[in-house]
């Protein structure tokens, strides 16, 4: 295992900003992620959704980033959902009580409409 | 035909029985003498001091005393007395009677009579002390025999392990001042996971102490679990004694029940030295009434309670600590001994400072007064739960240089390390968050990102506990207590968007702690192994 520097590329999908994060969201990972989401919502997307299927490894810098970017999404009315989480890393957004300030969805295609929130045990 | 005192007769006795023995399987002389019982000299017959004066060889029939020995040795016929004296002392005599010839002893005879006698005596004396010695030695080896079994009965009394109570340090430590002693001690296992925990002292030492020390443990245990109350236990106890306490002995204890999920331990004393409770605010003494056990019937004992908080630990004691002596016969006494608990957090730590606070006041070769017992229960600090799995087997020990980064190298060997342990999945990636978290921590906080600061790391497996523990290399000291991440607070701008580490650490792990030694910071994480099968066994 070894560390891998976050890449962050954003995409629209049908009226949605979908960050792919690939690689550590660690302190390294802080431009990346700050310059995607800057990307995402400079096109005026409302909602933006953070792709963690490649995301193999969050810690707690990286829940930093994530909450300081939900801070801000909250200051400009954008809704922040995320998806592809491990059951292990969804875990860990519901004990920082992220889970409670940002929609999880399963997959891309709940996040897209309108991410329900899956409650699979 | 000899007289003899007292001293030897026993011996003799023995020696006649084989020569009795010996007799019967011997065919009959042609002509026997006629045997004659040896003549008893009592120890205030006038006799005794005579033939300890006397020159040589004493004439008895020309002999007048009021002596009952005297009358005796003219009814059996003696003739002549030969005192055996040695150093002063009348060890035996040497009785003839007529000669063959019917003609007096010569002045010839009697000569060879005192010179057989002069070195008859001092032979016969060392043979006494001979006999006398291995008489004692085999006394000696029997009695040091039976009080080596006593010493270890006595041991079996005592709890052979401390429980292994979550979140508790829990340390004794017992020396009795001779083989046996009068002091002990008990952990009780209660319903509802509480437990209790005792400390008692019999008045005296040695075998006495130790008799009645055994038989109030066996009474206490009985009555804890039947009665929860300490109060009502001491109470009962006190009643079971009273009747067949010796006179003059009691036994002073101290009984304490804790509830290790909260800290509460409620107590009660029959006049025990109170223990000490090492808190934030300082040391205070725990107090609560009551009269020693064994005293006199009808006793109340007063119950009082209290709470131990994270990180406070109480020591119970008895006062063979506080009364040992200097050289200048000064006590250790309560203030040294609260000094002490003062400085130590407690556990297994506080009793090895005490022993060795011990040591230097009464200088290292004194002689131990009175039986020394200490137990101490220590909470653990910042609300983790770690039990020590210290003499687990390690499955890990390694270090990492503190480079950002190098957590995902402990995370990748200790998951290696514990690869046989067949921890489920989620529990697994747990742990790793955990490690990776408190190695992060370790290398960002304590070793300050600096390579020659390395966060060494072991992992270290018992047979129902994983633990691993991750050291830095910081200043040792209190680490800054962070304030519990709150999201709320975190997106309003009132906290940083950091400080989720131990957070995490805790929520990822069933137990973890922190603590700062000599060298740096340990974080202790720990997780139950409940039917987790260990391969590798």
């Amino acid at each position: 295992m070894t560390t891998s520097e976050l890449q962050a590329s954003v995409r629209g999908r049908d009226g949605l900003a979908v960050i792919d994060l690939t690689g550590d969201v660690n302190a390294a990972a802080e431009q990346a992620l700050n310059q995607a989401y800057a990307e995402a919502t400079a096109g005026g997307a409302t909602s933006v959704a953070l792709n963690f299927e490649r995301a193999d490894y969050i810690n707690s810098t990286g829940i930093a980033l994530i909450v300081g970017v939900l801070a801000q999404a909250r200051k400009n009315g954008i809704q922040v959902k995320a998806f592809g989480l491990s059951d292990h890393y969804r875990e860990i957004f519901e004990i920082t009580r992220l889970a409670d300030f940002m929609t999880i969805a399963d997959n891309e295609e709940r996040a897209v409409n309108d991410g329900e929130r899956s409650n699979d045990a | 035909m000899t007289a003899l005192t007292r001293s030897f007769r026993r011996k003799l006795r023995r020696r006649d029985r084989t020569a009795t023995e010996s007799r019967e399987q011997t065919p009959p002389s042609p002509d026997p003498m006629p045997e004659q019982a040896p003549v008893e000299i009592g120890p205030n017959d006038p006799l005794i001091a005579y033939f300890q004066s006397a020159s040589g060889a004493v004439d008895v029939d020309e002999l007048e005393l009021d002596s009952a020995a005297l009358r005796d040795l003219k009814a059996a016929g003696v003739k002549l007395a030969v005192p055996l004296v040695s150093q002063g002392e009348l060890i035996g005599v040497l009785n003839l009677g007529p000669r063959l010839s019917e003609q007096d002893y010569s002045s010839d005879d009697r000569k060879l009579l005192d010179d057989l006698a002069g070195q008859a005596a001092p032979a016969l004396r060392v043979a006494q002390l001979v006999r006398e010695q291995e008489a004692e030695a085999v006394t000696r080896q029997r009695f040091e025999q039976e009080l080596e079994v006593a010493r270890l009965i006595q041991q079996n009394f005592l709890p052979k392990e401390l429980p292994d109570l979550p979140g508790w340090q829990i340390a004794a430590y017992y020396r009795p001042a001779r083989e046996v002693g009068g002091d002990f001690y008990d952990v009780i296992p209660l319903p509802d996971g509480r437990v209790g925990f005792v400390v008692g002292d019999v008045t005296d030492k040695g075998v006495p102490a130790a008799l009645v020390m055994s038989a109030t443990r066996s009474v206490l245990r009985a009555s804890a679990q039947r009665l929860i109350e300490p109060g009502e236990v001491l109470e009962r106890v006190n009643e079971h004694l009273c009747p067949d306490m010796p006179e003059k002995m009691f036994v002073t204890c101290l009984y304490g029940v804790l509830d290790p999920e909260s800290g509460h331990l409620r107590f009660a004393n029959a006049g025990h030295d109170l223990p000490y409770v090492k808190t934030t605010d300082g040391v205070v003494e725990l107090r609560a009434r009551g009269m020693p056990l064994g005293l006199m019937r009808g006793m109340a004992y007063e119950e009082k309670e209290a709470t131990l908080q994270p990180g406070e630990s109480v020591l119970l004691h008895s006062d063979g600590v506080v009364e040992a002596h200097d050289p200048e016969r000064e006590m250790f006494g309560f203030p040294r001994l609260k000094e002490t608990v003062a400085a130590v957090p407690g556990g297994q730590p506080l009793i090895d400072r005490v022993l060795s606070d011990l040591e230097d006041f009464t200088g290292p070769d004194a002689e131990q007064e009175d039986d020394i017992t200490m137990v101490t229960l220590e909470r653990s600090a910042g609300g983790g739960h770690v039990a020590e799995v210290s003499n687990g087997r390690v499955l890990a020990d390694f270090e990492l240089p503190s480079e950002p980064g190098n957590e995902r190298q402990a995370i990748e060997r200790v998951e290696s390390a514990v690869a046989g342990l067949g921890l489920e999945p989620a529990r697994l990636e747990r742990l790793k968050t955990a490690v990776g978290e408190a190695t992060m921590n370790a290398m960002e906080h304590g070793s300050e990102y600096r390579p020659d600061r390395p966060v060494s790391i072991r992992v270290l497996v018992s047979s129902d506990r994983l633990c691993v523990q991750v050291t830095d290399q910081g200043e040792a000291g209190e680490l800054a207590e962070p304030e519990p991440p709150d999201l709320q607070a975190k997106l309003e701008g009132r906290q940083k968007p950091r400080g989720w580490g131990l957070f995490l650490i805790e929520k990822m792990v069933d137990e973890a702690r922190v603590t700062g030694e000599a060298g740096g910071h340990t974080v202790e994480l720990a997780l139950r192994l409940e039917g987790v099968v260990d391969d590798d066994e």
